[in-house]
């Protein structure tokens, strides 16, 4: 088994490991955290593609490399952009949830429109 | 079994071990302090990929800069966790759950099982032209050269990320800055960091940058060392984030798509082709475009890890 | 097996040793400070060791000096970041 397929298997382990978190942990701070698991996950398939395509002298294919790269930065973009959501929903109500109750029940504070 | 087998399988155990404490620790922070540590490692698994872009750049911004993040919003969101409100699902429906993911990893295991080999590959058509590229390092070629459009597009979507976090500051706040004010009395110890890892940072990151050309490296390492660098500088409060509303921000912001898009079309009215690039000319251009894009990647990340704005801008213009 | 690679060997081993001894400190301290105590001696002796028998093997001067300013480098973060987490774990307890 070589190294390459041993990544691929982990990356495999990595997304079931993260799709598992993203649907079982109730809080949106854990499912970011899964959801960046389990894209690592996927990057490390892509990373066993690229070594599998090692040709010209070069150990590894450089094009899916590239295409990792720009998801790393992407999957950075997506994460801040989650985060930054999940803190204000946190200034505004008191509490990170995303479970309905919380907001059907009445309250004084959360009130205000943003 | 040699000694580099043992430590692939060593190294594969390790990681999965720090994932799964990452999704099934107790605390919110301790989870985020395992994502950082369980980053570090894929840089490791990167390597032995002999993927050396990829490793760089997952030890600085997918482990790094992300870590910055999660573990500033994981202390802010601590006093949040209260499993008595969360409904988390108990029984069946987990263990059903938990068989399906089971099952999706299992279906991609066997996908990767069974790889041929080796495979269709674009590496001797990324060697053929890389002389006319003018580069060395046929991923660098990859990112700037052949794809990118891919590349400009990247950029684009931090710019839209930046006006996403920024669109969430409260009405009165917009046009502020984000983070904490300038300290008077800044913290002795991190202060200290912040000022002798700061210049040799910069250097750092510049040279990871310029040497991306020909080794492994590039725009996004050296982009995210200059970023973290700021954000170091920003965390010991020895300065503060500029207010959002300010035109030099948003001209860094903008400046890498922009000028990566000025390129392309350039090469649609100089070299016939969009993105096409002059011949011999090729390599210049490259290095012009990649230094606006470590410009707008060392702005945009400290931007996004600040957030949105929190303080009023002042009412008059002086900075 | 030349004395240079002998070199390499013990230097590096006895790295390993370091980081061990601070690994278990890590795991097997009662609380926060004593943790810390051990974990810098990782930092500074383990990699410090590593470093040492890795000089002999570096392909250039540059590279030789490359790694020694990785060594200063994880020094000073470490010493940094340990000094933070002691003041946070003296001012609000273990609970930080």
């Amino acid at each position: 088994m070589t190294s390459a397929t041993l990544a691929g298997l982990v990356g495999a382990a990595l997304v079931g490991l993260g799709l598992y978190g993203l649907i079982a942990n109730p809080q949106p701070l854990r499912k970011i955290l899964a959801f960046n698991v389990m894209g690592s996950g996927v990057f490390l398939v892509f990373g066993i593609v690229a070594r599998k395509g090692a040709a010209a002298g070069l150990p590894s294919d450089p094009v899916p490399q590239a295409m990792v790269i720009t998801g790393i930065v992407v999957a950075f973009a997506a994460s801040a952009l989650a985060v930054a959501l999940v803190l204000r929903l946190f200034e505004e109500t008191g509490r990170a949830t995303l479970s309905p109750d919380a907001w059907t029940k009445p309250s004084g504070e959360g009130a205000e429109a943003e | 079994m040699s000694v580099l087998q043992a430590l692939d399988i060593g190294l594969a155990f390790l990681v999965f071990a720090v994932a799964a404490w990452t999704i099934f620790a107790r605390g919110g922070f301790a989870a985020t302090v395992g994502y950082v540590v369980y980053g570090l490692l894929l840089s490791l698994v990167w390597i032995r990929l002999f993927a050396v872009d990829v490793a760089l750049t997952e030890a600085a911004i997918g482990s790094g800069v992300t870590g910055v993040l999660l573990i500033g919003a994981a202390a802010r969101l601590r006093g949040a966790e209260t499993e008595a409100d969360e409904k988390s699902l108990r029984g069946l429906p987990r263990l059903f759950i938990a068989g399906l993911c089971v099952l999706v990893a299992l279906a991609l295991a066997a996908v990767v099982l069974l790889f041929p080999d080796s495979g269709p590959s674009l590496a001797p058509q990324a060697m053929r032209h890389l002389p006319e590229t003018g580069l060395g390092n046929p991923v660098t070629a990859v990112l700037i050269a052949y794809r990118a459009f891919d590349t400009m597009l990247e950029k684009a979507v931090l710019v839209l990320a930046v006006v996403g976090v920024w669109s969430l500051a409260a009405d009165r706040y917009w046009g502020g800055a984000p983070g904490e004010a300038r300290a008077e009395r800044p913290e002795p110890t991190l202060a200290f960091l912040a000022q002798v890892l700061a210049p040799l940072g910069i250097l750092v990151g510049i040279h990871i940058f310029w040497v991306g050309a020909d080794e492994p490296g590039g725009a996004f390492q050296g982009g995210a060392i200059l970023a973290a660098m700021w954000m170091i500088v920003m965390m010991a409060r020895l300065t503060e984030a500029p207010r959002t509303s300010a035109f030099w921000l948003r001209l860094a912001l903008v400046a890498g798509p922009l000028v990566f898009l000025i390129a392309g079309v350039g090469g649609a009215i100089f070299a016939g082709r969009f993105f096409a690039y002059p011949p011999g000319f090729a390599k210049p251009a490259i290095l012009f475009i990649e230094a606006f894009m470590v410009l707008s990647i060392a702005v945009a990340l400290p931007m996004l890890v600040a957030g949105p704005p929190r303080r009023e801008p002042r009412a008059d213009r002086s900075r | 097996m030349s004395l240079v690679d002998l070199f390499s060997i013990v230097a590096i081993g006895a790295g390993v040793f370091f980081f061990l001894a601070g690994t278990v400190g890590l795991l097997r301290f009662p609380d926060g400070l004593s943790r810390l105590h051990a974990l810098t001696k990782a930092d500074n002796l383990g990699l410090g060791l590593i470093v040492l028998g890795l000089l002999p093997r570096a392909e250039s001067p540059l590279a030789a000096f490359k790694l020694v300013a990785i060594w200063a480098l994880v020094q000073l973060a470490g010493a940094t970041t340990a000094q933070l987490v002691g003041r946070a774990v003296r001012r609000k307890g273990t609970a930080a």
